[in-house]
Parts: structure tokens; C-alpha cells; sequence
């Protein structure tokens, strides 16, 4: 292959004789010369193999897709914090607007402010559906965003003590977890009754925090409010995990009593992806406002008094603190906050509403058809699109069969909590219809 | 003068739609019997009342008042805005790749999983260590994360008194910030005459109490760290770890390995090196790699070969734990991966060796005009003073602000601390001479105008869509959120 066929390399031969030049020197080699030769040495780059075309290139990678099996053409019924939404059209194409995806994070504001209104009416969209004062501009995703909020509690609170529901996501309980031995901090969970956090056992006192997830990972709505005063009155703050899509129907977590309410924008049109890339937000009430981990633009004027957009408050963060700060998130997930802002934008206030409507009765309609045929719905009452259901065999040979009959079934809840094993997390998005439902429950039927 | 750009709220009129839901297929039923009164929201979330138009042109106007990669040169120092191909856009949106669930069955997931495993064996090859994570978010998070497993590594080892993290006075904001969040203090190592770290000074805080020192190499001034391998033997005989903070990897690919220099523990930045893209402050991927004594350390699951196919690996007792909901940022990974495919050993060899040569071409054009305060061979990125000029009145920032006149994204700014007005300028290796050239010549004028005509540089951008904006402003009265009009009800 000679030099040109690298198409992202424009330096020719010519070049770099005229280069090396310019600097003096004979070869590449010579300013590479302060390395150890030993390093040289053993420098290669063998496994990574020949560079391939981009005709070859896009065989081999269509071909490792095609080992997968994707909801384009096959009914999902998975949930459990990835979620299969509709994706209008318009959202990708704005996407692909390549001044936004080819751009860094706005430190030139003159030169960014595409990025940075758009982070500002992220922030502006998060704030509605939560009912929060204030929200940054992105977070990796909803659990890592949840695990820094058990962070901004304790440093405002200076307790160490964090209080989980039972109920959250097992990952987020993980992750959690594993946040929490960096600053040192205890974690203890509540127990889950009738599919709901239940604090009888627990001791609040001390606790930085109590954690809940709305609605739950059960799927089931949590009482915000009592939960809120139960923490308020420890004097703990209140946090709230949340799907945004919900909060089109459900009472927002700030007019209940939210803290800190985060959760991941994923089912605003981002595509699961495998599960990530995805967008964690990151909300507060005013008094926390500059307790908040990661990037926030703020409205500003121009030398001539013309309305802008700069980043904000910086003092809050890493590069600024360094060995002081209490947060050490840089890159964020701006790319995937617009992607969401978008979708956002073109299902505006009414289309939020209606399509968590109709989210809730597809889920409805699944959850009626499974107890008609007999199946036994698991701590059944208000949910949104996600129930659990007992198939009363192991729910893992459930999913498999379904597989086989070209349907993708819910989470065997086994894999987290071996007393579930014959228990399915379902979830029926709008994009489920009463065809693929009826075939699910049939299939599901005829099992044995 | 330039017109005041909307907000998607103010184009908003009542009763306009952008949106429509799948035919109906499942009965309606009323919301009322399905949730308490209690539980339902009362007042709306005032999302814009737009139609799908509206939403083109308001996102096409924002995009043409940002600049990337794909606008213009962007020399953005220990950023690597290098390109973004065009087709592993094209390969991260296979369906196959974008509309596949994590937590399927997993026979129905072989390629991904196939993909991740390719992947870390590509990566682990690129820096010279035994097995990689692909779980990290972000270069933070890999920093995080790989401080944890030096934690790890040591409370395992009974070694509970290893409490202390060096970091070099150059260093990234986020090393010093990633120690503190992993339950470390940091010490900060001075760097010397050279620019590199002051050996007698790192001699002198090592110890007992080290955990790690973390080391970017080349490091922010894009000096190779010629004493690598000293400082790695200095460390190791104290006990304590060393972590490569990956964000300057696009000087080295194929030219040496962070785990051949000493390294136990490496992570990359996806989104710098291998293309990511940057996505305008994210999403990135920063998975970490390990030598053989801390993979047990690693977080849970990974990604592995099986006697036939591809499975997670969950069975990882000494792991750290989760430290990301499923696998990683896959859809960056896939574009990674697409490119070191793309570029294969012999390109992202020259990748590197181009980007040196760049790097030292626009310094052997630049560094008579500026203070230069380490005046040797550079690697992927060099720095710049701006000392003289502001001797004139004219500051680094007025220099960076007048480079928007010309079309381009300035470099990296008032960074690495310590150099004094420091200007700091990475090509990368996808630039042509001509732009090279083009952006020299650029500076080279506003130094001139900084002598001649400074005011045009003190005022400066004079063509942007805005001018300077007040940040103290912004600081002191902080609007964070389009404050809403009237609420009103949904119901």
C-alpha cells in the first residue's frame, strides 16, 4: 500500500522532505530520539492486523452486527433502564449536523454558541419534567448520575451514611456501591414490600440521603411524598432516579419533595446502543446549585448587550478545584443531551403527555392479556410501562423460548435475585403492538 | 450586525405539533383507572408547541453557530481533534450495533460481544498491557476507576497505609481531582529545567504511603518523559503503582507502549485517539488497561472468548464492582474499533509519526515569534508563551480570540499551569501542510498586529455571531433555565 491509500492522512512524500526541513533535521526518527531504544524495540503493533478498505471494512462490520439480533426487526419486551422508543426521523438527521458532533466541549463560547444554547435548553427541558430549579448539562448515564448524587449528598450533609431503596436498579446498587469506596462512604438498602421501598426497618437518622427510583425498578410507582417527608424529617436529602418519559403523566419528583432528582435521558430517541452510550441528567434544588457535579451553561450578554451562552459556574469543577473537588466528571454526554433535546422538541408539551399515555396502556393491555391467560402479575399497582410477572417455571427458558420464536422477552429477574427465578421484568413501550402482545402471550403458551 | 438567535421556547405557538405516535392498536383506557389521582401530574412540563420544520431550522441555525472538526482546524492542545470518519458514523448505526439490548439472551448478542472482545485484545496491544476494561465512560472515569484498582490492589496486599497519589505539576486537571474522589491525597511533583518530572523531587515525596503516581507521557508540554524508565524503578522499589493518563496516546501509537515503559495501569481516550468523536464535550469511552497482577481487580463483567463463541464474564470475586450500568459507551467503542480496523498496524504507526512531525513543523515555524520555555523536539502537541506579547498589552486569551477572525478554534489556553500565558497547539496527524501553514501565518500576523495595531487584537473576535460575553455576569447572576411563562394544565 503506498502512502496516499490512507485516506485521513494528507502528508505526502513531499511534504514531509519540505517539513523535515524546515526543522532541520533528516528523518521522522530524529525527533523521536529522546525515547529509550529499548521501548522502540518492542513497540509493535503485529495483532492489530492489515488496514482495510473501507468497502472491506463495512463487509466485516456488517456482518458482526448481523450476528446480533436487533429490535428493528424483532419485538422487544426488555426494559430495566434501556429502553426501545420511537426515534423521529428528524432527531438523527440534526444529529448528524457535524458541527455539533466534530465540536469539543464550548470553551470558545464566541465560536460555539450552536452547543452551548442547546445545552441551555437541555438544562431548561430537564428542569420542566422534573420540577427542579436547576439541572447540568449531562451526566455518562442515569446510574453514574445516581451515584454522584450519593456523593453531592454527603459532602452537603457530611454524613457518610447513604440509604438505598431495595427497589433500585441492581446495577445502580453496584454502582453505588462501588462509587462509595472511593470517599469512604457506608451504603445500606430498605426492604422492598409489595413491590415498593419500604423504610419500616430502616434507621434514617445519620443517613446523608435516601435514594429511591421512580418508578421503581419492579416498575411500580413509587409515594414520592411520603418518602420525602420520612427523609426530610432524618434530615437526609431525597433522591430521586427517574425516567423522564414517565414524568409526561407522573406528579414530577420536585413538586414531591426531591432533593436531587436524576435519571438518563435514553428514552428520548438515543438508541440502546448495547447500553451506552446513553445521557444522565443531573437536577437540584436551588440551594444545591453550586454543589452540582459537571458542566452548566449560563445566559449571559455580549460586549454589545446581545443575549449569549457561556459555561458556567466553573469554580464547581475539576479543572478549577483539582485536588478539591468532589466530582471528577469532565467529558460528559453533550452530544447524546441534544439528541434528547431534539426528540424533546418535536414531541413537545402535548407529545411528551401522550406518548407516556400511551406507553402506560400498551403496558396495561400486556399485563391484562398475561393474567387473562393465567399467569400471575407480581406485587400488581401503579406502574408505568414495566411489570413483573411469574411464569412459574425458570423465567431464563422463558426468554430462550421466546427467542426461538423470534420474540426478544423481558429480564429473567434470576440473574439478579435467585428467590425470582421464575419472575420476568416486562416492559411494553408505544412501540409494542396488541399483534406482538397476543403472539408473546401464545408463545408464552404454549410452552410446556 | 449579526441577529439574536431564538430560544426552541420563544419559536413556540400553542396547539403547533412536530411529533405523531404509531396507529393505535391497544385499547385507550382513562388514566384515571390505571393511576391514583395522587400520582398523576398537574401542571405541565412547558416543552416548546413546535412543528417539525421549526425544529430543522432551530437546529440548523444552532450548528451553524458552533465550529468542529469538520469547519475548520481545531489545535485544540491534548484534545486530538483529529477527524471523524464519516463511515463509523455509518457503522455504529448498523441496527445490529444501535438497537441492540444489553441485557439480551447472550446468544443473541455474539457480534458485539465478539466486537468488545477484538477490541480489548487491539487495545491491549496498542499500549502493552495483559487485559482491558472497556466499562469506563470517559477518560475521568477511566482515571477513577483505574485509581480503585490500585486501591484494590494494595488493601488486598494488607498495604492499608498507601494513601498518597503523586501527580506531576502538569498534570490534567482531572488526575488530581480522580485521586481525591478515589479516597487518595495527592502530593504534586514538580517538574524541572527540561519540563519533564524533577527525578530528585519525585525521589524525595515516594515512599512508604505511595499508592501510585499517575503520568501522562508525552506529557501536557508534549515531552516524551525521557527518564521513563528510571521513574518506573523508582516507584515500583517504594511499592507503589504507576497509572498512564492516556489523553496524549496519539504521539506513541506503534512507537512505544505504556506497558513496556512501566506502566500497571493505562487508559485510553476513545473519543482523542481512535476517533471517537468528541460530540461537543461527549459522549467518550475510556477503557483502562492492566497489567497481570490487577486484572482480578477489574470491574465486572467482561467481555471474554468461550469454548464456543463470546460471553460476559460475571465470575470476578475480587472485582471492584460495577462502575458503569452494562458494557461501556458501545456505540463509541464500535467507531473505535472501525477506525483501528480502518487504519490497521501500519497506519496508526504513522498516525503517530505524522503527528510528531506536525507538531515539530508548526514549532520550528512559531517559536521565534513567541517565548518558548522548553525549546527541544516536541511530540504530538507543543507550548507556546505569551509572555512578550503580553509585555505589549496583548494576553494569550486576546492572541486565542483574534485566531476566530481567521476561521479557527484556538488552542488549548492557560494550560499546563505551569507555563505562564502558555498557548498550547496539537495538530494531529489529519491536517494537510497547507492548513498547517495557513494557521502559522495566521499567528505570525497577530503577533505583528500585537506590535503594530494591538487594539485590533485587544478587541478581538470582530466576526463572530457574538462578541466577548461577561462571564462574571453569568457567574454572579446565574440563569441556568428559559424562565417559563404562566403554567398551565395538562388535564
Amino acid at each position: 500500500m503506498n502512502r496516499m491509500e490512507f485516506r485521513y492522512l494528507p502528508m505526502t512524500e513531499q511534504d514531509e522532505r519540505d517539513m523535515l526541513q524546515t526543522i532541520g533535521v533528516e528523518s521522522i526518527e530524529n525527533l523521536l530520539e529522546d525515547i529509550p531504544a529499548s521501548l522502540r524495540e518492542t513497540a509493535s503493533l503485529a495483532a492489530i492486523g492489515a488496514p482495510l478498505p473501507e468497502v472491506d471494512l463495512v463487509r466485516h462490520m456488517t456482518k458482526l452486527a448481523e450476528k446480533n439480533v436487533h429490535t428493528k426487526s424483532t419485538p422487544s419486551f426488555l426494559g430495566a433502564g434501556m429502553y426501545d422508543h420511537l426515534s423521529p426521523s428528524v432527531m438523527n438527521h440534526m444529529l448528524l449536523r457535524s458541527e455539533f458532533y466534530t465540536a469539543y466541549t464550548p470553551y470558545q463560547p464566541e465560536i460555539s454558541q450552536g452547543e452551548l444554547q442547546a445545552m441551555f435548553e437541555f438544562q431548561t427541558m430537564i428542569c420542566e419534567l422534573t420540577g427542579m430549579d436547576v439541572a447540568n448539562s449531562s451526566m455518562y448515564d442515569g446510574i453514574t448520575s445516581l451515584a454522584e448524587a450519593t456523593y453531592l449528598a454527603s459532602a452537603h450533609t457530611k454524613k457518610k451514611r447513604v440509604v438505598v431503596s431495595g427497589a433500585v436498579h441492581p446495577e445502580a446498587k453496584d454502582v453505588i456501591r462501588t462509587y462509595a469506596g472511593g470517599p469512604g462512604l457506608t451504603v445500606e438498602y430498605t426492604d422492598v414490600n409489595a413491590g415498593v421501598t419500604d423504610l419500616s426497618d430502616i434507621d434514617l437518622t445519620d443517613a446523608s440521603c435516601l435514594v429511591v427510583q421512580y418508578p421503581n425498578f419492579y416498575g411500580r410507582v413509587e409515594d414520592l411524598a411520603t418518602l420525602a417527608k420520612a427523609a426530610h424529617e432524618a434530615g437526609a436529602l431525597f433522591v430521586v432516579s427517574s425516567n423522564p418519559l414517565a414524568l409526561g403523566i407522573l406528579e414530577s419528583p420536585g413538586a414531591l419533595g426531591a432533593d436531587i432528582t436524576v435519571g438518563d435521558a435514553q428514552p428520548f430517541g438515543i438508541p440502546q446502543s448495547f447500553g451506552g452510550p446513553s445521557c444522565g441528567y443531573f437536577a437540584v434544588k436551588k440551594a444545591l446549585m453550586r454543589k452540582l457535579p459537571g458542566r452548566l451553561v449560563g445566559q449571559t450578554v455580549d460586549e454589545d448587550g446581545k443575549r449569549g451562552f457561556v459555561l458556567t459556574l466553573q469554580a464547581r469543577e475539576q479543572h478549577i478545584r483539582r485536588d478539591k473537588a468532589t466530582s471528577n466528571i469532565c467529558s460528559n454526554q453533550a452530544l447524546n443531551a441534544l439528541a434528547a433535546s431534539i426528540t424533546m422538541s418535536a414531541l413537545g408539551k402535548y407529545g411528551i403527555r401522550d406518548m407516556a399515555v400511551r406507553n402506560i396502556q400498551t403496558a396495561h393491555y400486556m399485563k391484562e392479556a398475561l393474567k387473562t391467560a393465567g399467569y400471575a402479575v407480581v406485587d400488581e399497582g401503579p406502574m408505568f410501562n414495566e411489570f413483573v410477572v411469574d411464569f412459574g417455571v425458570d423465567a431464563d427458558h422463558v426468554s430462550r423460548h421466546l427467542l426461538e420464536a423470534g420474540i426478544i422477552g423481558g429480564l429473567p429477574l434470576g440473574s439478579y435475585e435467585t428467590e425470582r427465578k421464575t419472575q420476568m421484568l416486562l416492559c411494553a413501550t408505544e412501540l409494542r403492538t396488541k399483534e406482538e402482545i397476543d403472539l408473546f402471550v401464545e408463545v408464552v403458551g404454549g410452552m410446556n | 450586525m449579526q441577529h439574536e438567535q431564538t430560544l426552541i421556547f420563544e419559536v413556540s405557538r400553542a396547539g403547533r405539533t412536530g411529533y405523531n405516535l404509531p396507529t393505535p392498536t391497544v385499547p385507550e383506557v382513562d388514566l384515571d383507572t390505571l393511576l391514583p389521582a395522587s400520582m398523576i401530574r398537574q401542571e405541565a412540563a412547558e416543552l416548546p408547541e413546535v412543528s417539525e420544520l421549526d425544529v430543522v431550522r432551530h437546529y440548523t441555525s444552532l450548528s451553524t453557530r458552533n465550529h468542529g472538526v469538520d469547519s475548520g482546524f481545531y489545535p485544540l492542545g491534548s484534545c486530538t481533534m483529529k477527524y471523524n470518519p464519516k463511515v463509523n458514523e455509518d457503522m455504529a448505526r448498523l441496527p445490529g450495533f444501535a438497537h441492540i439490548h444489553p441485557l439480551q439472551p447472550v446468544e443473541s448478542i455474539q457480534g458485539a460481544l465478539e466486537l468488545m472482545v477484538d477490541l480489548q485484545e487491539q487495545l491491549a496491544e496498542i499500549t502493552g498491557m495483559d487485559e482491558v476494561t472497556l466499562q469506563p465512560a470517559a477518560g475521568a472515569h477511566g482515571e477513577w476507576t483505574g485509581l480503585m484498582l490500585i486501591k484494590a490492589f494494595h488493601h488486598h496486599n494488607g498495604d492499608l497505609g498507601r494513601t498518597k497519589v503523586l501527580v506531576p505539576d502538569s498534570a490534567h486537571g482531572t488526575n488530581p481531582a480522580s485521586a481525591v474522589v478515589a479516597g487518595f491525597e495527592t502530593v504534586t511533583v514538580k517538574s524541572d529545567e527540561r519540563g519533564l518530572v524533577d527525578l530528585e523531587d519525585l525521589k524525595s515525596k515516594v515512599g512508604a504511603d505511595t499508592a501510585a503516581l499517575m503520568l501522562t507521557n508525552p506529557n501536557t508540554l508534549g515531552l516524551f518523559e525521557a527518564d521513563i524508565l528510571e521513574i518506573a524503578k523508582v516507584v515500583h522499589e517504594a511499592g507503589g503503582k504507576l497509572y498512564y493518563d492516556g489523553a496524549n496516546s496519539n504521539a506513541i501509537l506503534g512507537i512505544a507502549r505504556p506497558g513496556d515503559m512501566g506502566f500497571d495501569v493505562v487508559h485510553l481516550n476513545l473519543h482523542k485517539t481512535f476517533t471517537g468523536p468528541h460530540g461537543g464535550g461527549g459522549p467518550g469511552s475510556g477503557p483502562v488497561g492492566v497489567k497481570r497482577d490487577l486484572i482480578p481487580y477489574l470491574p465486572t463483567p467482561i467481555a471474554r472468548r468461550a469454548e464456543t463463541g463470546f460471553t460476559l464474564d460475571y465470575d470476578r470475586p475480587q472485582s471492584i464492582g460495577r462502575i458503569k450500568p452494562f458494557y461501556g459507551n458501545f456505540g463509541i467503542n464500535v467507531r473505535a474499533y472501525s477506525y483501528i480496523k480502518t487504519m490497521g498496524a501500519e497506519g496508526l504507526t504513522r498516525v503517530s509519526r505524522e503527528a510528531v512531525l506536525n507538531a515539530n513543523y508548526m514549532f520550528a515555524r512559531l517559536k521565534d515569534a513567541f517565548d518558548v520555555p522548553y525549546d527541544t523536539f516536541c511530540k504530538h502537541e507543543f507550548v507556546l508563551s505569551g509572555k512578550r506579547q503580553k509585555a505589549l498589552g496583548v494576553r494569550t486569551l486576546d492572541i486565542a480570540k483574534r485566531l476566530l477572525d481567521f476561521g479557527y478554534h484556538p488552542p488549548t489556553i492557560y494550560f499546563p499551569l505551569n507555563v505562564e500565558e502558555c498557548i498550547m497547539v496539537e495538530p494531529t496527524e489529519t491536517e494537510s501542510k497547507e492548513t498547517l501553514d495557513a494557521f502559522c501565518d495566521a499567528m505570525l500576523q497577530i503577533v505583528k498586529e500585537a506590535e503594530e495595531n494591538p487594539e485590533i487584537v485587544q478587541t478581538a473576535p470582530h466576526t463572530t455571531v457574538v462578541k466577548r460575553l461577561d462571564e462574571t455576569l453569568a457567574a454572579r447572576k446565574p440563569v441556568l433555565k428559559y424562565e417559563r411563562r404562566q403554567p398551565s394544565s395538562i388535564n
